[in-house]
């Protein structure tokens, strides 16, 4: 105990501690928010394609096509996060030339977090009542306005939910990452914490994490009520009250 | 004009196929407006689906206008669909959009520029009596309003022919007359075909100029709604024109024949010069006046004596007389 507060005493003395932590932050956010926008972005592609091409979707497509999307999402998310990403760090060294650093976990956690996202992307879409798609196709919508005009806009809120829940998901990955040579706030907590027995400085950094996520999760909750046209002035500051409430992971 | 071709639908279900239509054929003149009516479960829904294709028949031809919409490519469909608005029980807005973006979402998605789209929408919202409601969301409306939006979004692309599913059932009494009449005024300023789907028989009367009655799936009559009103062909016309009535087995009667009166004729000089011609004392078990297209048809319900030839009597003279139907009712059980 004695150690562990001397520890301590020397992280808020000691200026270089401070720039490893500042540096940690950066690196973490950085990381996680190109991925989860990489990551989101084609997770969306996906998440459409799986509700449209759905058997009673608004454009079916095949049924071997559909199974095979639905069995290739369902192999990668089965996968721990750790090994799938020690699999596919050659793609960071043929894509970025390295397997190591924090640019390095970037390939990997879009890799990871893609079949999630659209798994994400497809509950959301799936909210959407059967008979606004109905009403759509009967003025005579063409398919890609369905999906750009209807389905996304009218799932917005919900979507913004889901990548507030990705991107929380892709920090922590993140943070797992730190072990085999990502960057971050994990690589601090592995490296100088675990490693060496500085308990203190491993606290610190998931204390930076937990505020990390709190962040985001609140400014996502935030943003899906505010957005959300369907949620009246006054019902909605009763709605954020009962989201921002301090949320798990 | 609309043409519904032995048009079949089946929907493979776990046991068996479900025949959702079976060989329906429909003419819609344009410029009327076409009550599908029947029980829930009759198929109707499915019926007013095929009209836009938004169900394809599994058998039989839906021709617009002379086109076979069968026959069309996508591309061409999605055209067609651009003259035939629909209006839905639930309203079907788009949540996340204003009123005003809501009216003009039709003429986004047909290219029209976003000025005129909004001159028009204004002047749409002005038709359907809401000025004010432009920059408002549907979650702040009513669900008359939220019907009189979707009406007026359903004219933005300036249909010739507007379809309603159950427009009106999930709407309070009060607001179900404002938006029939609103249905109507349309019907006669702008000339739009317009096909309602009902199971309410009250919808029909009030405005439709024509009426088919449909029935697990199979079309049993159809006319105008005069004729269908006045003198009911089949058991499920009759059992959805008179849908309820006296109990008659407290009454100690022999014979009970249903009396209908066409336009103009009234109830109480046939009863008194019953009594006064021939003698005969009927039992009123029911009646009933419909006002059809401001006309006036009244159905009785009567109980004849338990004397035979009296019985008899009285039949012959309520047959004689001019503008009266009559028939006999034996399966009646109120």
């Amino acid at each position: 105990m004695d150690r562990f507060m001397d520890d301590f005493s020397k992280i808020l003395a000691n200026g270089k501690y401070f720039h490893e932590f500042l540096g940690g932050i950066w690196e973490t956010l950085y990381s996680t928010l190109i991925a989860t926008a990489v990551a989101y972005l084609l997770g969306v592609l996906l998440g459409v394609v799986l509700i449209v091409g759905r058997r009673d979707g608004i454009r079916p497509l095949s049924s071997p096509v559909m199974k095979l999307l639905n069995f290739v999402i369902n192999i990668v998310r089965s996968v721990p996060f750790l090994l799938l990403m020690l699999m596919v760090l050659p793609l960071s060294l043929i894509l970025l030339g390295t397997k190591i650093g924090t640019s390095a976990s970037i390939p990997p956690l879009v890799i990871a977090a893609i079949p999630f996202v659209a798994r994400l992307v497809e509950t959301s879409l799936r909210e959407l009542d059967n008979g606004v798609l109905e009403a759509s196709q009967a003025m005579g919508c063409t398919t890609w306005q369905i999906i750009l005009k209807v389905m996304l806009p009218e799932c917005l809120p919900s979507l913004i939910s889901n990548f507030t829940t990705a991107f929380i998901t892709i920090l922590g990955y993140g943070a797992t990452a730190g072990a085999i040579g990502g960057g971050g706030l994990g690589r601090i907590a592995i490296n100088y914490g675990y490693n060496r027995y500085n308990y203190a400085v491993m606290l610190v950094a998931v204390v930076l994490i937990v505020i990390l996520v709190q962040i985001f999760q609140s400014i996502g909750s935030y943003l899906a009520v505010r957005l959300d046209k369907r949620i009246s002035h006054k019902a909605r500051k009763n709605t954020l009250k009962k989201r921002l409430q301090p949320v798990s992971k | 004009m609309i043409e519904l071709e032995h048009i079949s639908k089946r929907f493979p279900t776990a046991d068996g196929e479900l025949h959702a239509l079976t060989d329906v054929n429909l003419t819609i003149r344009d410029g009327s407006i076409f009550g599908i009516v029947g029980m829930s479960g009759a198929g109707k829904s499915t019926l007013v689906r095929c009209i836009n294709l938004l169900e394809r028949p599994t058998q039989g031809r839906v021709i617009i206008d002379g086109a076979d919409l069968c026959a069309m490519s996508h591309g061409a469909l999605i055209k067609v669909r651009r003259s035939i608005s629909m209006i839905f029980q639930q309203f079907n807005l788009l949540m996340q959009r204003t009123c005003l973006k809501n009216i003009t979402f039709p003429m986004e998605i047909a290219g029209i520029k976003g000025a005129v789209a909004r001159q028009k929408a204004m002047e749409l919202l002005e038709v359907v009596g809401l000025p004010d409601k432009a920059g408002a969301y549907p979650s702040q409306l009513s669900g008359g309003q939220k019907q009189r939006i979707a009406i007026a979004r359903a004219l933005a692309s300036n249909p010739k022919i507007l379809l309603c599913d159950e427009a009106t059932s999930a709407l309070d009494p009060k607001t179900t007359q404002d938006i029939l009449r609103l249905l109507k005024d349309i019907n006669r300023r702008l000339g739009i075909t317009i096909v309602v789907i009902t199971h309410e028989m009250a919808v029909v009367e009030k405005i439709c100029t024509h009426v088919a009655i449909l029935d697990h799936g199979r079309l049993m009559e159809t006319g105008t709604v005069e004729d269908i009103f006045s003198n009911p062909q089949t058991e499920a016309g009759r059992r959805l024109v008179y849908p309820d009535g006296a109990d008659v087995n407290q009454f100690p009667i022999s014979n009970v024949i249903r009396v209908v009166f066409g336009g103009g004729s009234s109830y109480s000089p046939l009863i008194a010069s019953l009594a006064i011609d021939c003698g005969v004392k009927v039992t009123i078990l029911g009646a009933d006046t419909r006002n059809v297209n401001g006309q006036a048809f009244g159905t009785m319900l009567l109980g004849l004596p338990e004397n035979q030839a009296e019985a008899a009597k009285a039949i012959a003279y309520i047959k004689n007389q001019p503008n009266v139907a009559m028939e006999e009712v034996r399966d009646y059980h109120g």
